[in-house]
């Protein structure tokens, strides 16, 4: 999770602003749970009393995407609420990160079937993925350790490190043999129809 | 086990002889068995509540395009339960394409309703006189039939067809 | 105190100063992925419309591609709040459907780990209900104590939950002894916690207040909306499968079931909670009674899975896995359909399979509990307040991934 972005302004003012912002904004990720499947269960987990993560900073679990700074998306994620996940990613407020927690967000997990999407990835930008099928809570706990790390290290004030991510991160939407072996195997053209999430 | 579904299947027999259409009873592991035809649904499964079989457990389809020696497309199966006696019947018929159609159970046992919903949405199995006739668990704009068996596990590529988001614009 | 219900209107948007509200699918107290169009006269519901579907993943096309024992792991992910209970109803139907006899050992193994799911889920059903009410302790307390049940089945079978512990005759793993003392202080400390929940929960003014009259269920209402487990008992359907078409160890065992006649929320999680209180007692005889022996059956060649231990020691057992895992020896069911019903914690989890001789389910469908009692909801909301639609949904224990499959 290394990254290679250089603050927009280097001098010891704005780097020590960058630092007093990163600590407190490392030290106080409040979590928008946007929990599906069985990951959920273990992402309650987490948040329960063997296992607190309100210890890291996450002291609440706010369900309002406009209080919240890392939505984690635990558990598959199937076609009808993608636009569901998408809408509430963009009514986030600055500056904001993305957990994706559980083989299922990560990729699809084991259902390779018509309705998961494979891997949220593919459709909105993730920072910190957790493997797992379902992830323990002590993985949780490692994955917001490490994105407090990471924002320590690349977050800025004005998060402005947000801008230059201009290309999709995840897999291509259609890899080259998947989209052969479509049109192998249905040679009819489809009217599939498109999902816009900010209407 | 053929002994502890006979009194049954005798009781059922005589409970049935007032309603026409063919019937075939088969016994399978203690389970009794029911084959009818779609004509004769209704009036079979009307008499069936009537002599107390009171709820309906399950309602399904079975795609029988790929299975050996079948005769038929598709075969409907209703799991009925009496819940003074417990005793349970499995009532099959069978329709076929095009336009595979059957009248609904939603008068009798309401639990038909969403399990009828959930027939057309994955076999596009129709119910005539449904209340509320549309898909329960796909998008509305799903245009295939998933269960059916030339349906592939992987989709058409509707999984998709979604716009991407870049961090920098969101 | 009961809430006087409103007569619903015939066509409700003809009525003026109606609005609609989206409740969902992304909201705290609808248990991940449901959501309801409600249509709302100032607080009061008029009418509730669910849209389901939001985690719809293609559980029964996945059935057709995996074998018996592959789709197993399938299952667990059904009803993920007690995988166990799915893993034992799939393999009670597969069971069935080959002939297969289990050993006593496994009967009475299978019992126990039931009966900690159930345990498991009610914990859960009731935690969740009070935290989207607003009562977070008694939460913290019932998740401490599930705790403690995902160590034993960590124990046990390697994973927290979705612990894929069942096979076709027999289980995983047998169990040490280690886990049985372990299991028999979870037994003995537990009814000490679980007072504290009950006064937390069930003697809670607040809660009670919040859940009592409210949607009510009557039993014909429940009968023919196909209501099965706690939310059918609560209103008075006296059917529990572990008695009236006993499986696995139930008929050695001696239990109450519970009933109740009110039908409202309260009646639902008291019921459940009671429930709880007859596991424990179901748990302690089993481990009593628990006969030594083999795990898995005696097939009638090599069908079934080898003991791991001879897989990893000696050559006959990793070749006979080898060919009972390629299809060289398969398990050969016959070329008939099967429906058989287990009593879950939710209510009748049932399975149909058609089996077209190979080894792999021709078609394996679910009968999922919070299906039926997701349809029953309107009817269950209609005149009661908004903020009694969060009781409602939590006393039906809806999960989202049984529902939508």
């Amino acid at each position: 999770m290394s990254s290679n972005i250089q603050p927009a302004s280097n001098g010891l003012f704005w780097t020590t602003l960058d630092a007093a912002a990163n600590w407190s904004r490392a030290n106080s990720l409040w979590p928008m749970p946007f929990a599906t499947a069985c990951c959920g269960i273990e992402l309650m987990s987490t948040s329960a009393s063997k296992h607190d993560l309100s210890r890291f900073g996450s002291e609440v679990m706010r369900f309002s995407p406009r209080q919240c700074d890392l939505m984690i998306v635990a558990g598959r994620v199937v076609m009808k609420m993608l636009p569901v996940l998408q809408r509430i990613w963009l009514q986030m407020p600055e500056p904001k990160w993305c957990i994706s927690m559980g083989a299922c967000a990560c990729s699809g997990g084991v259902f390779d079937t018509y309705a998961v999407v494979q891997g949220i990835d593919r459709f909105m930008p993730v920072d910190i993925y957790v493997p797992g099928c379902p992830p323990r809570p002590e993985q949780l706990i490692a994955a917001i350790i490490e994105l407090q790390a990471k924002i320590q290290k690349t977050g800025t004030l004005r998060a402005t490190e947000f801008a230059d991510r201009t290309t999709p991160e995840g897999p291509a939407r259609f890899d080259g043999d998947e989209l052969v072996r479509i049109r192998d195997r249905n040679p009819v053209q489809f009217n599939l129809p498109v999902y816009d999430p900010r209407h | 086990m053929m002994n502890s579904t006979e009194p049954q299947k005798i009781a059922l027999e005589a409970a049935l002889s007032a309603v026409p259409g063919p019937r075939a009873w088969s016994t399978f592991r203690d389970s009794l068995r029911l084959n009818i035809d779609a004509i004769s649904l209704v009036p079979t499964m009307t008499r069936l509540r009537e002599v107390g079989l009171n709820m309906l457990i399950d309602l399904t389809a079975v795609d029988l395009l790929e299975y050996a020696d079948a005769t038929d497309r598709y075969r409907m199966v209703y799991q009925l339960l009496d819940t003074e006696s417990g005793a349970r019947l499995e009532v099959r018929t069978h329709v076929n394409d095009p336009e595979p159609k059957l009248p609904t159970m939603t008068t009798l046992w309401s639990s038909a309703n969403w399990m009828e919903r959930e027939a057309y949405d994955m076999f596009g199995i129709v119910f005539t006189g449904h209340p509320n006739a549309k898909r329960l668990l796909l998008p509305d704009e799903f245009a295939s039939f998933p269960l059916r068996k030339d349906y592939p596990v992987k989709g058409r590529g509707e999984r998709h067809n979604f716009p991407v988001v870049t961090r920098s614009e969101s | 105190m009961p809430l006087e219900l409103l007569e619903p209107t015939s066509d409700p948007s003809h009525r003026e100063g109606l609005w609609t509200l989206n409740f969902g699918p992304q909201h705290p107290a609808t248990h991940t992925t449901l959501r309801l169009v409600l249509t709302l006269d100032g607080e009061t519901v008029v009418d509730a419309e669910p849209d389901i579907g939001f985690l719809h993943s293609g559980f029964e096309k996945l059935g057709e591609t995996l074998d018996f024992n592959q789709y197993v792991t399938i299952v667990d992910r059904m009803n993920y709040i007690s995988p166990l209970a799915n893993e034992i109803a799939w393999h009670h139907v597969c069971e069935k459907l080959l002939g297969i006899e289990l050993t006593p050992r496994c009967t009475y193994l299978r019992t126990i780990l039931a009966e900690l799911m159930r345990i498991s889920d009610h914990l859960l059903c009731v935690g969740a209900c009070i935290l989207d009410l607003g009562g977070i302790s008694a939460f913290m307390y019932a998740f401490n104590e599930r705790e403690r049940i995902y160590e034993l089945c960590e124990q046990v079978s390697g994973q927290r939950f979705h612990t894929s512990f069942t096979r076709v005759g027999g289980l995983l793993f047998d169990v040490s002894d280690q886990w049985l003392a372990n299991l028999k202080d979870f037994i003995t400390t537990f009814p000490k916690m679980f007072k504290d929940v009950n006064r937390l929960v069930l003697k809670n003014r607040i809660f009670i207040e919040r859940c009592q009259g409210v949607g009510i269920l009557s039993r014909e209402e429940a009968i023919c909306g196909g209501a099965t487990g706690p939310v059918a008992r609560a209103s008075g359907v006296t059917r529990d499968l572990r008695r009236d078409e006993p499986y696995l160890a139930y008929a050695d065992l001696d239990f109450d079931v519970i009933c109740s006649r009110a039908g409202d929320c309260f009646s639902r999680f008291q019921v459940r909670m009671l429930e709880i209180e007859e596991s424990l007692k179901i748990i302690d005889q089993a481990m009593q009674k628990l006969p030594g022996g083999p795990i898995f059956a005696e097939g009638s060649g090599k069908e079934l899975l080898p003991q791991k231990r001879e897989v990893y020691t000696s050559i006959e057992g990793l070749i006979h896995h080898f060919e009972a895992i390629m299809p060289n020896r398969q398990l050969q069911p016959p070329k008939e359909s099967l429906y058989a019903a287990t009593e879950s914690p939710n209510g009748e989890l049932g399975f149909y399979i058609v089996s077209d001789g190979t080894f792999r389910a021709y078609r394996a469908r679910t009968r999922p509990p919070s299906l039926v009692h997701f349809a029953l909801f309107p009817q269950l909301i209609r005149g009661c307040m908004l903020s009694d639609v969060v009781a409602v949904l939590g006393s039906l224990n809806i999960i989202a991934a049984e529902l939508d499959r």
